[in-house]
């Protein structure tokens, strides 16, 4: 059967523009918003469209971080103090505190333009009135803990369909299903201003070459880099999107930019998985439910001192995130070995206040990324959270608190993943500009970055920063040299006989991960690993064919893999110490965190070769800045 | 479709089979879900008004972005794989259902709130 769409192979497409923006996800999306409002020329390319793509196409129920809201009990230069026992991943020592503090200040006036857009942020049906988590005045609800309105709940399930509205609205030219391979620098030369990029559209194959005076990276962040099986539950098995390849890192890369904390990675879930908040649970979106076991008994919950909270008003009194709030017992683990609790659980919805249930299960699982569907699917099937208790996955009784029980983290220590949140990637200033001129990042894109509503935060930002920057730069002039030579790149599988398809490509390269840039690392281990990759590159990666542009397009991901591995082994390399902060051990290195190593360790490519930097854990607040969050901000925000 | 004393010289079937299961009925062939799936798991039928094709369904994210797409009320729906369907116990009675059982209770017909 022929395919279904007209085939383009290196029919080339050249397009021009003020602000070209790289993945039109949520920060992409608030980014060319931010930036069309600034009167400028803006493109958007997505390997999808923008409707639904992303992580957050498939919505979005919390809004957390967001402290300037009216309900809020803490500044963000309150929260910018260092937080002793804080559980976010915006905290601690490796955070990036501008990116923290932006996201502070700017993610509420993100949600409030969602709501000139169209989106609900309130409860303005009063579908919760005299719930304790509704603030009268504004209609706001509060998640988790109901006194700090720290986090929101939102009805998210469509935002992106309200951004990509916006969009459409601003005269945003949109260039979807349209993959970014390249970037292109001034006169062709790896370090050199970023005057644009190249593109294959996945569905026709037909090339694109686009100039643009400034651009910004919002790819997110790389997925399955050690992980890769789409037998068992096909791409389900990340919550997050699975076209994630990790494209601008790779990108930026090859380009010239600098790249810090790749080295930090997490323990992964492997290949299996539950539907993301598709079964029973107490933690996040279902907080703070009520847990039964196979005999209704109910687990207990505790507060941060384990006191017992024997009623459900004592338990939200103490409601909120991390282990100094009130949450499910931490020995429950023991007391299963021990028998006292028997698996199945269940979330017992029908014994939570009406408001609660409401909540947990219509508002939360419904509005949630990718819980649309639960919700529609299991109230189909019979689920009526009135009178049912949704089971939990049964589990090894470790992984019964901490982590969500549909991510299971029953895997091997060699299955790693990238952080979720505040993870490696490029490297941004105050500007939110990579150390490449004409470049900027937002959202999980950032060394540092990610969650929705923080990357809508850094994307509105960067969007009027680059905005700002095109407004004086100079024509981008393309180096055809530097197209030509990425072109062939990009088509060479096309027409090629070859034995491998790009599945068995990906999931080898994701055993030399695991096998070589695992939990436990050394030189010698990550040098032979460096090999292989380089070896995979000469050999199995040249005999991959493809038999239509959708193979392309995923083979083209596969090798942006390839460059995002490299890259993960060259930065664990450069960090000659262990580190409980970046879940980095190294065995040749055992001491952890020592102070000499306190630092961020910075990679880039410097006429192909590989040159490491670092930077103090507080270099936003050094000079060439000031010590002051809110003196940088009003210098450098562009308000 | 596989006929009585008819065998076929065809690979192993898919994993997952089918995440997307389109009524052919009801789809209008707007494809609108081929628009927006975002792994492309449906490709357009080549003829206009046939349903999509489905044709990486090992591709599949359970996003459900297709079937809010979707204009016509059951054209199109979604379906975990096997390995991915969980269960639930009525509280009173201790009952226990699950996703894709035999006897399925009745559909519990309430939106989710505030939409």
């Amino acid at each position: 059967m022929k395919w279904p769409y007209p085939v383009k192979y290196r029919v080339e497409t050249d397009v021009k523009t003020d602000v070209l923006i790289i993945g039109g996800g949520i920060a992409g999306c608030h980014a060319a918003i931010s930036a069309a409002k600034k009167g400028v020329k803006v493109a958007v390319v997505d390997k999808a469209s923008v409707q639904r793509s992303g992580s957050g196409g498939a919505g979005v129920d919390h809004w957390g971080g967001a402290l300037t809201n009216p309900c809020s009990q803490i500044t963000p230069e309150q929260a910018m103090q260092p937080q002793p026992g804080a559980h976010s991943p915006f905290h601690g020592k490796y955070a990036m505190g501008h990116l923290h503090y932006v996201a502070s200040k700017e993610s509420w006036d993100a949600l409030l333009d969602l709501e000139q857009m169209g989106m609900k942020i309130r409860d303005t049906d009063d579908d919760f009135t005299g719930a304790p988590f509704r603030d009268e005045k504004t209609k706001l609800l509060s998640a988790y803990d109901y006194k700090s309105w720290e986090v929101l709940r939102v009805w998210g399930a469509d935002v992106k369909l309200f951004l990509y509205n916006e969009l459409k609205r601003l005269g945003v030219e949109l260039y979807e299903h349209i993959m970014a391979t390249s970037l292109l620098n001034e006169g062709g030369k790896q370090g050199g201003r970023i005057i644009g990029a190249t593109g294959v559209n996945v569905r026709t194959g037909e090339f694109y070459v686009f100039r643009a005076k400034a651009t910004i990276l919002a790819t997110a962040q790389p997925l399955r880099i050690w992980v890769f099986n789409t037998e068992l539950v096909g791409s389900n098995a990340e919550h997050d999107d699975p076209n994630l390849a990790g494209d601008g890192d790779a990108m930026g890369w090859l380009a010239g930019a600098e790249l810090t904390k790749m080295e930090h990675s997490t323990e992964s879930a492997g290949p299996f998985r539950y539907p993301s908040y598709g079964t029973g649970n107490c933690g996040n979106t279902w907080y703070p439910c009520t847990m039964v076991d196979a005999n209704g008994k109910e687990i207990p919950w505790v507060d941060g001192q384990g006191n017992i909270l024997k009623t459900y008003e004592e338990r939200i009194k103490h409601g909120g995130q991390g282990p100094q709030a009130a949450h499910i017992i931490d020995d429950l683990p023991e007391r299963i070995l021990k028998g006292e609790y028997k698996q199945p659980f269940f979330a017992d919805l029908p014994s939570m206040p009406e408001y609660e249930r409401k909540a947990i299960f219509g508002l939360m699982v419904g509005n949630e990324g990718k819980t649309r569907i639960i919700y529609n699917m299991y109230t189909q099937a019979g689920f009526d959270p009135d009178k049912d208790m949704l089971q939990q996955n049964v589990l090894p009784p470790h992984l019964t608190i901490g982590v969500p029980p549909w991510d299971m983290k029953t895997s091997s220590p060699q299955w790693r993943a990238t952080a979720f949140m505040a993870g490696g990637g490029l490297l941004v200033d105050w500007d939110m500009r990579t150390t490449l001129e004409g470049l900027y990042a937002a959202g999980a894109q950032t060394a540092g970055g990610g969650g929705h509503p923080p990357s809508s935060a850094t994307g509105r930002y960067a969007g009027r920063k680059a905005a700002a920057y095109s407004k004086e730069a100079e024509e981008p002039v393309v180096d055809r040299k530097q197209v030509d030579d990425e072109k062939a790149r990009v088509y060479a599988p096309v027409g090629r006989k070859g034995d491998i398809g790009w599945k068995e490509l990906h999931a080898g390269i994701c055993r030399i991960m695991q096998d070589y840039c695992g939990k436990y690392k050394n030189k010698e281990v990550l040098e032979t690993g460096l090999w292989w990759l380089n070896s995979i590159r000469e050999s199995e990666s040249a005999r991959v064919y493809v038999r239509n542009p959708h193979e392309l397009w995923r083979f083209l991901e596969t090798m942006t893999r390839l460059t995002v591995c490299e890259i993960i082994m060259q930065a664990s390399l450069a960090r000659k110490a262990s580190s409980a902060f970046l879940d980095f051990w190294r065995v040749d290195y055992t001491d952890i965190d020592p102070p000499e190593w306190d630092k961020f360790v910075t990679i880039k490519l410097e006429d192909n070769k590989v040159k490491t930097g670092e930077l103090p854990l507080d270099f936003w607040l050094r000079p060439p800045y000031t010590p002051d969050y809110e003196e940088n901000y009003r210098q450098h925000s562009g308000l | 479709m596989v006929t009585e004393n008819q065998a076929y010289l065809v690979p192993n079937p898919m994993t997952p089979c089918l995440p997307v299961v389109i009524d052919p009925e009801l789809c209008t062939g707007c494809n609108s879900c081929v628009e927006v799936c975002r792994t492309d798991v449906l490709m357009p039928n080549f003829e206009k008004g046939k349903p999509p094709i489905v044709l990486y369904p090992d591709e599949c994210w359970f996003g459900g972005c297709c079937v809010e797409s979707c204009p016509v009320p059951g054209a199109l729906r979604m379906e975990h794989p096997l390995n991915q369907r969980v269960g639930w116990k009525r509280k009173e009675t201790g009952e226990y259902f699950r996703i894709g059982m035999k006897n399925p209770p009745p559909p519990n017909t309430r939106p989710p709130v505030g939409s």
